[in-house]
C-alpha cells in the first residue's frame, strides 16, 4: 500500500484540497470511462420511476475484462451540471445502482465505482420518493454483493450519498479528493451554526487522503502530482493502474465462477468494516453478558 | 449528511423546544405539570407517565428516554443490558472554541444519565425473547458514532447467532460529526451485520420514531423487515430547513411525518404507542417457529433485573 505524502504536495490545507476536489475542470466520472475503458455501454434508468443522470452506470472493459462502472457524474457547464443535478443522486439513481450492482453479480462482473458528489439530493421528490430507504438498500446490497468491488472517490465524496456506491472491498482516494460525513458547510453549520466557516470545519473534520489512509479506512491514496485538473491524463492512469491492480489481487484471492471464494469475499468484506470505528471497553464485567441467565455458557 | 437537533423544528403547531423542556424520569421532579404542546391540554407528570407519556386529550406522543422506551415494551424485568462498557473515543482528536469532544461527551454524561446514545440487550415481548436496540435521543441528538455502531453491530451478531428476532427503536439526528468519517461508516458497518441477519432468516421489526434522520434513516433503521412508526413521528433523510433552504419551496402540509412516509409506501404502518407492544408480540409469534416458546421458558425465568 503506498500512502505516503506524494512529493509534490506544498503543504495544501484541507481547504485547498476541498477547492481541488471541487475545481469545475477536475476529470469526472465520464473522463476516466474515456480514457481507461473500452466499449462503454451506459445503462439506464431504475425500472421504476426514472433515470437519474447524476449517477451513471454501465459496462466497459477495463484491464482486460468486463467490468461495470458506476459513478457519480456531475456536469461541466451550467446546462449539464443542471442535467446532472450537480452530481446529486435521488433515489432512483441509488436504485439504479443497485440494480447494476445485482446485474454485476449475476454475471460475476467486478464493480467500479467512481465517487464525486457533493452528497444525496435533499429535495421534497427526493423525500417523498424515499431517498433515506434507496440509499440504505444501496449500502444492504453492496455490502453482501457475492462480486469484487473497488471504489475510488475522484473528486468529492460526500456523506451518505457518496458511501451509497462505496460499500467496497478496496477503498482508494485521489490525493485532492476529499470524503466527508456531512459537506464542511453542513458541519460547520451544524456544529457552529454557522456555514461561513467552513474552511475550519474541514481542517477539524480530517476529511483528506491522507488523514483517510491514516486512519485505516482509506487502503491507497494515488497521488496527484499535480492536481488533477491541471494534468487529468496523468491522475487518471495512476487512477487506471491503481484500479486494474486492486482489481487482479481480489481476482487472485476470490477468484471468479467459485461460491466458495465468493462467500470467503463476503466474510472478508464484512470484517473490513466490522472493525471500523473508535471506541474502547471501560471493563468486561460492565457488558452484562456475564448476568444474562438466559445466554448459553 | 444533515444531522442536528435544531433541523427538526416543527413548522407549526408542534413545538419541540416545549417537548423538550421536560427531560428524562431522572430529571423531573415528582409534582409538575406539562404542557401538551399540540393541543395546550396541561397534564400532571404522574398522569402523563401512567399514559405512556401520551396526551390524554389529543394522543400527542411526547419523547421516550430510551429506558423508558425499554420499560414500555419489553415483559416487567425481563430486561439485561449488554454491552455497557463500551464508550466513546475522540480519534479526530476533535476540539473548537467550545472545547474538545472528550469534554463535550463528559457533559453529556452526566446530563444524561448515560454512557452513550444507544442501549442494547435482551428482552422478552409477550414470552418470546428479542434482541433490542434503543437510541436516546437526550445523548447528542442520539447521533451515531463509533460507539452506536459497535453496539448495534454486536446486538445484531448475538441476535443472529441465538435466532432471535431484532428489536430496533431509533430516532435520531444521523451521523455524529465529532467522529467525522468513522461515523459515516458506521452506516456500512450496521447495515453489513443486517445482511448476516437476513442471511440468518432472523427477522428485524424497526420502530421509528420522532425526530429520525439522516445517516440513521439512511442505514440500519430502514433496512428492516417489517417498518413501524408512532404516529406523527418526523421521518426523512434531509431535516426540513435544509430541503426548505436549498429547494425555496413551500414544504407540502405533513411533509416527513409518519402519516406522509406510510401513504408514499416507506413503511408498514404507524401504530399508537398504547397499542406497540401488543403489535410486535403478534408479528414475532408469526415469525416464531414451532417449539421456539418452549425452549426459551426452559432455559430460564426471564424475572432477572440488570440494574
Ligand atoms: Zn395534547
Amino acid at each position: 500500500m503506498s500512502n505516503q505524502t506524494p512529493r509534490s504536495a506544498p503543504a495544501l490545507s484541507a481547504w485547498d484540497r476541498v477547492k481541488l476536489a471541487r475545481h469545475a475542470e477536475r476529470p469526472h466520472t465520464l473522463d476516466y470511462l474515456r480514457e481507461l475503458a473500452r466499449d462503454w455501454v451506459e445503462l439506464h434508468g431504475d425500472r421504476a420511476f426514472g433515470d437519474d443522470r447524476a449517477l451513471i452506470g454501465g459496462l466497459a472493459t477495463l484491464g482486460g475484462e468486463t467490468v461495470m462502472v458506476l459513478g457519480h457524474q456531475k456536469g461541466t457547464d451550467t446546462k449539464e451540471n443542471l442535467a446532472r443535478n450537480f452530481g446529486m443522486a435521488r433515489p432512483e439513481g441509488y436504485r439504479k445502482a443497485e440494480r447494476l450492482m445485482r446485474h454485476a453479480e449475476k454475471f460475476g462482473f467486478p464493480v467500479v465505482a467512481l465517487i464525486d458528489t457533493p452528497g444525496a439530493e435533499p429535495g421534497i421528490g427526493s423525500e417523498e420518493r424515499g431517498q433515506a430507504t434507496a440509499i440504505a438498500e444501496s449500502l444492504l446490497t453492496m455490502a453482501d454483493l457475492g462480486t469484487p468491488t473497488v471504489a475510488v472517490v475522484i473528486g468529492e465524496g460526500g456523506s451518505g450519498g457518496a458511501l451509497a456506491i462505496g460499500v467496497a472491498d478496496r477503498i482508494l482516494m485521489l490525493e485532492n479528493a476529499i470524503y466527508a460525513v456531512a459537506s464542511p458547510e453542513a458541519c460547520a453549520a451544524i456544529l457552529w451554526k454557522d456555514a461561513g466557516r467552513a474552511p475550519e470545519a474541514a481542517e477539524t473534520m480530517r476529511i483528506t487522503a491522507a488523514d483517510l489512509a491514516g486512519f485505516g479506512i482509506v487502503d491507497e491514496v494515488i497521488p496527484e502530482p499535480a492536481p488533477a485538473h491541471e494534468r487529468p491524463e496523468e491522475a487518471i492512469r495512476a487512477a487506471g493502474e491503481a484500479i486494474g491492480r486492486h482489481l487482479a489481487d481480489l481476482r487472485r484471492e476470490f477468484p471468479a465462477g467459485n461460491p466458495e471464494a465468493m462467500e470467503r469475499l463476503r466474510a472478508a468484506r464484512y470484517e473490513r468494516f466490522r472493525r471500523i470505528g473508535a471506541w474502547r471497553e471501560a471493563s468486561p464485567a460492565a457488558n452484562g453478558l456475564e448476568s444474562d441467565p438466559l445466554l448459553p455458557r | 449528511m444533515p444531522a442536528m437537533r435544531d433541523f427538526f423544528q416543527r413548522r407549526g403547531k408542534f413545538r419541540p423546544e416545549e417537548a423538550d423542556d421536560d427531560r428524562a424520569d431522572h430529571h423531573i421532579p415528582e409534582d409538575l405539570w406539562i404542557k401538551c404542546p399540540k393541543c395546550g391540554e396541561l397534564i400532571y407528570s404522574r398522569e402523563l407517565a401512567r399514559e405512556g407519556r401520551v396526551c390524554p386529550k389529543c394522543a400527542y406522543h411526547f419523547r421516550l428516554r430510551a429506558r423508558q422506551r425499554i420499560a414500555q415494551l419489553v415483559d416487567p424485568g425481563s430486561f439485561v443490558e449488554w454491552h455497557a462498557g463500551v464508550r466513546p473515543q475522540d480519534p479526530l482528536a476533535f476540539a473548537d472554541a467550545s472545547g474538545t469532544y472528550d469534554r463535550k461527551l463528559e457533559q453529556t454524561q452526566s446530563k444524561s444519565g448515560e454512557q452513550e446514545a444507544l442501549i442494547v440487550g435482551r428482552g422478552a415481548i409477550d414470552d418470546i425473547p428479542v434482541s433490542l436496540a434503543v437510541s436516546d435521543f437526550e445523548f447528542l441528538g442520539a447521533s451515531m458514532g463509533s460507539v452506536f455502531g459497535e453496539k448495534l453491530v454486536r446486538a445484531i451478531e448475538l441476535a443472529a447467532e441465538h435466532a432471535e428476532p431484532l428489536i430496533t427503536v431509533s430516532s435520531s439526528g444521523g451521523a455524529r460529526m465529532h467522529e467525522g468519517l468513522f461515523s459515516l461508516m458506521q452506516m456500512a458497518k450496521t447495515v453489513a451485520a443486517l445482511a448476516r441477519l437476513g442471511r440468518a432468516g432472523v427477522p428485524h421489526i424497526a420502530i421509528l420514531t420522532d425526530p429520525c434522520y439522516g445517516g440513521v434513516t439512511a442505514s440500519y433503521a430502514t433496512v428492516a423487515d417489517v417498518i413501524i412508526a408512532e404516529p406523527g413521528a418526523l421521518i426523512g433523510f434531509a431535516g426540513p430547513r435544509v430541503v426548505e433552504q436549498i429547494t425555496r419551496q413551500k414544504l407540502p402540509d405533513g411533509f416527513q411525518t409518519a402519516e406522509f412516509l406510510l401513504e408514499h409506501g416507506m413503511i408498514d404502518m404507524i401504530v399508537p404507542r398504547p397499542e406497540l407492544r401488543e403489535t410486535i408480540g403478534t408479528l414475532l409469534h408469526h415469525y416464531a417457529r414451532p417449539g421456539d416458546r418452549d425452549r426459551a421458558a426452559e432455559r430460564a425465568p426471564l424475572a432477572v433485573s440488570h440494574e
